[in-house]
């Protein structure tokens, strides 16, 4: 379910890192808590973030979530397709429903991420709480 | 973690088999979705949805002046409401303003059943005996009554199995008193959606059997169980008002734009200075409809902007399932009412584009 190449924030987002460009996403625990996906915000080429820093949202009928920066970095691309398929959120939410790539900042700051096994059982406790 | 205090309604074990996700609403456990929101609206619509709204609350008034104490409590004229009808009105405080909204069921010349608030009810029932007239009885009757609503294009066919109540010939907003589903009801045709349909009230111990036949008879017609988050939208595509957003004790009958359901010729009612003044001075504010034109969903209580300034906020916000748009309701000064005017909407500290429409957004095309 939550593939072992990336790593995971608390916040719920992933990020898959190829030769210092992070690729992002929400998970699909956030997915299926948030429901159908009708909006996604999503930041421009350019931009810049801090760790934990908001860099977009993704909006069901019903309510808005933000999206958090796992780690610090540049805008070098933004998945447009999501601005008219925001329904791929919820179908593809690891795959075709990336929503960045960002250039990384501070590599360092990956090391305060999870790992799939450690995310699955994170939010196992939050299911269970 | 489960709070004990929580009221729970008697399909609550039911809504959790149909995997509903619920929620904390007015003190009661509710189903906010099942399939998901945007499905339900749709399958409302289209076909049929159910509604679990047994949170809704009950008053029962009678007495030789019960009629006269509804008159001098609420602005609509309960002289225009026969046996056998249903009222949309409000109860106004001395400013004019709403203490609730509600619907009155006259079930005798001098019995009516009200239908209101659940946040609302125990002060609606404070209200209503400390200014009724001698000789009227004020009961709370929310504890005795379950209700459900069954609203969508198909709601009359997947009902009409199920009653001896004649509800083809029943006209919207009436109802009768019989029997459905093998027990004792009243049958309303009303709701909340803006679609045809009918809202059905029972002893609570009996609301399993007549949901289960409901849904039983709906199968085939495509009947969805339906929850609180399509409810919101289907009634804002409506402009139906929800109470504590749209109209609450500071906004008027007027402001509310409901001058249908206020009727200062009727004679004395609580509020009803006011309003007159209003009307002959002309309110200053009304409640509009808008819709986004740039990208972006106006949400509750975000600020709204006219030409740079602050002038209000969004009361309802939504996406709005069947129009594919995004729209909402907020309270603009009177000179800036008409259609096509253009508002900003601060979304995350971002201005975002609306402009002033035509309301109710969506109106069904009468089948008949």
């Amino acid at each position: 379910m939550y593939p072992e190449d990336n790593l995971y924030s608390k916040d719920h987002e992933w990020i898959l890192v190829q030769d210092n460009v992070g690729t992002i996403g929400i998970t699909d625990y956030a997915q299926h808590e948030l429901g159908d996906v009708v909006y996604v915000d999503l930041p421009e080429v350019g931009d810049t973030f801090d760790a934990n820093e908001p860099l977009g949202s993704v909006e069901s009928v019903k309510a808005v979530s933000e999206v958090f920066c796992p780690v610090g970095g540049e805008v070098i691309e933004v998945n447009s397709k999501l601005e008219e398929s925001p329904e791929l959120i919820n179908e593809s939410p690891h795959q075709k429903a990336w929503m960045v790539k960002i250039r990384l900042m501070n590599p360092e700051e990956l090391k305060e991420l999870l790992s799939a096994e450690e995310y699955e059982e994170y939010i196992q406790e939050q299911s269970s709480s | 973690m489960e709070n004990p205090a929580i009221k729970k309604t008697e399909l609550n074990q039911i809504h959790r088999q149909l995997g509903a996700r619920m929620v904390d609403f007015a003190g009661w456990d509710m189903p906010v979705q099942y399939a998901g929101p945007l499905q339900e609206h749709m399958a409302v619509r289209t076909r049929a949805g159910i509604f679990d709204v047994s949170h809704m609350g009950e008053l029962e008034i009678k007495g030789p002046n019960g009629l006269q104490t509804l008159q001098k409590l609420t602005c609509n004229d309960i002289n225009r409401l026969a046996i056998s009808q249903c009222q949309y009105s409000a109860l106004t405080t001395p400013k004019g303003t709403f203490v609730d909204d509600l619907l009155i069921y006259r079930l005798a010349s001098d019995h009516f059943l009200l239908c209101v608030n659940a946040s609302n009810q125990d002060k609606d029932y404070q209200w209503i005996r400390e200014n009724a007239l001698p000789n009227t009885e004020v009961i709370f009757r929310s504890d005795d009554f379950s209700q459900l609503a069954v609203q969508g294009p198909k709601a009359l066919e997947i009902l009409r199995p199920l009653t001896g109540i004649n509800l083809a010939e029943m006209k919207y907003y009436w109802f009768a008193r019989g029997r459905f589903a093998g027990v004792d009801a009243i049958v309303s045709r009303t709701g909340y959606t803006g679609e045809d349909g009918f809202e059905i009230y029972c002893a609570p111990d009996k609301t399993e059997g007549v949901w289960t036949q409901i849904m039983e008879s709906g199968r085939s017609f495509g009947l969805e169980p339906a929850g609180l988050a399509a409810r919101n939208t289907l009634r804002l595509e409506a402009k139906l008002m929800l109470y504590g957003n749209d109209i609450d004790e500071t906004t008027t009958v007027l402001e509310a734009d409901l001058g249908w359901i206020c009727k200062l010729q009727k004679g004395n009612f609580i509020g009803r200075d006011e309003l007159i003044k209003q009307r002959d001075s002309g309110v200053s504010r009304l409640l509009v409809g808008f819709e986004m034109i740039d990208r972006g969903i106006a949400r509750d209580h975000y600020p709204v902007e006219l030409n740079g300034q602050k002038v209000g906020i969004v009361t309802s916000g939504s996406p709005a399932p069947f129009l594919k748009k995004n729209i909402g309701l907020t309270y603009l000064p009177i000179s800036s009412k008409n259609m096509g005017t253009e508002i900003n909407v601060l979304i995350r500290e971002k201005t975002v584009k609306a402009k002033v429409v035509p309301t109710p957004f969506y109106r069904r095309v009468p089948s008949v």
